[in-house]
């Protein structure tokens, strides 16, 4: 094999070895883990309302895109409810999070008990 | 001369896929017996100089482990609990016995994270971010470490042309606009895929995972 035939094969292989490895997603993400991310950097910079209100557009777009969303987000979205005293969504949000994942059922029960405590 | 570099380029591939072939694959015999459905992650302990290291990669976890199948407890809330719980410290958190875990969490394994390197090395011209990153997977019923991993990413500030004065003011502005963003986070994302999902050496498919795509 000429050279020349090399060069125009090795982008072939890669594009096969890369597309090969790369499988569609499960769960629509969004912005879940960069607003946990600027929950920790920035604190100040982002408020609750404004971290939940982009969550609710993922939300909205996960929907259409007839994916679901990830271990974790309901869980998030309710904290972030709870911290905007609005408890009785931030509850609705930790039962979504049991019903599509069981195994968060104690924890997301731990986090119920706490508010209705309150 | 490109055609030689492009032939090295092979040459390179090749022992690199060579490489994996001979490095022998994990043993994931304890991992197979136990198969989680579920794993809580803890804030990692932080080895490097750079403060930010902990809750920047705590922040990217979540992604690659619920895409291989697994439930992944909230990190921000059970953060917020051990905090809540006299716990400030990742240090602390590591700590905790692993009853206590399972039942405050409801957790079947719990993922220890060690970063041994988070940052970037400053040069004139550019600058070197690398992570290194530790994991442990341990199942909190038994206590069974069923699986261990080491991942490495970097990356290098790419210098764009313009004479020396052009790649001066690129590098001045690729740090300050780094500085700001902090390339390890995008750094510490890429060690993550490798730890978690390298064929041989990286978990196991979860529960979740779709059956027709599972190797």
């Amino acid at each position: 094999m000429s050279s020349q035939n090399k060069i125009l094969l090795l982008p072939l292989a890669l594009a096969v070895l890369l597309t090969g490895c790369r499988s569609s997603s499960i769960y629509y993400w969004g912005h879940y883990e960069n607003i946990v991310y600027i929950s920790y950097t920035k604190p100040d910079k982002v408020t609750p309302e404004l971290q939940a209100g982009i969550m609710e557009e993922d939300m909205h777009k996960a929907a259409s895109a007839n994916k679901p969303l990830p271990p974790g987000f309901h869980a998030h979205l309710g904290n972030l409810y709870y911290q905007m005293g609005k408890s009785d969504l931030a509850v609705q949000e930790f039962e979504k999070e049991k019903a599509q994942f069981p195994e968060a059922t104690v924890f997301m029960d731990r986090l119920i008990a706490k508010l209705t405590k309150k | 001369m490109i055609a030689r570099y492009f032939n090295i380029g092979i040459l390179l591939l090749t022992l690199a896929l060579a490489g994996c072939v001979t490095r022998k694959p994990y043993d994931y015999s304890a991992f197979r017996e136990h198969l989680p459905r579920s794993i809580v992650v803890l804030p990692p302990l932080n080895q490097s100089t750079d403060v930010r290291g902990t809750y920047s990669y705590l922040s990217t976890v979540t992604l690659p482990l619920a895409e291989m199948g697994y439930y992944v407890y909230p990190v921000a809330e059970v953060d917020a609990l051990m905090r809540e719980n006299g716990l400030p410290t990742a240090g602390e958190m590591h700590q905790v016995p692993l009853n206590k875990l399972g039942e405050i969490i409801g957790a079947d394994s719990v993922l220890y994270i060690t970063l041994r390197q988070y940052g970037s090395k400053y040069q004139v011209l550019s600058s070197v971010t690398t992570v290194t990153a530790d994991g442990k997977l341990v199942d909190i019923k038994t206590g069974k470490t069923l699986w261990e991993g080491t991942a490495t990413a970097q990356q290098s500030s790419g210098d764009s042309g313009g004479g020396l004065i052009g790649i001066l003011i690129t590098a001045a502005v690729t740090q300050v606009v780094n500085s700001a963003t902090d390339p390890a986070h995008d750094v510490s994302s890429m060690a993550n895929f490798q730890l978690f999902t390298t064929k041989d050496y990286g978990l196991l498919h979860g529960p979740y995972f779709p059956k027709d795509k599972a190797r």
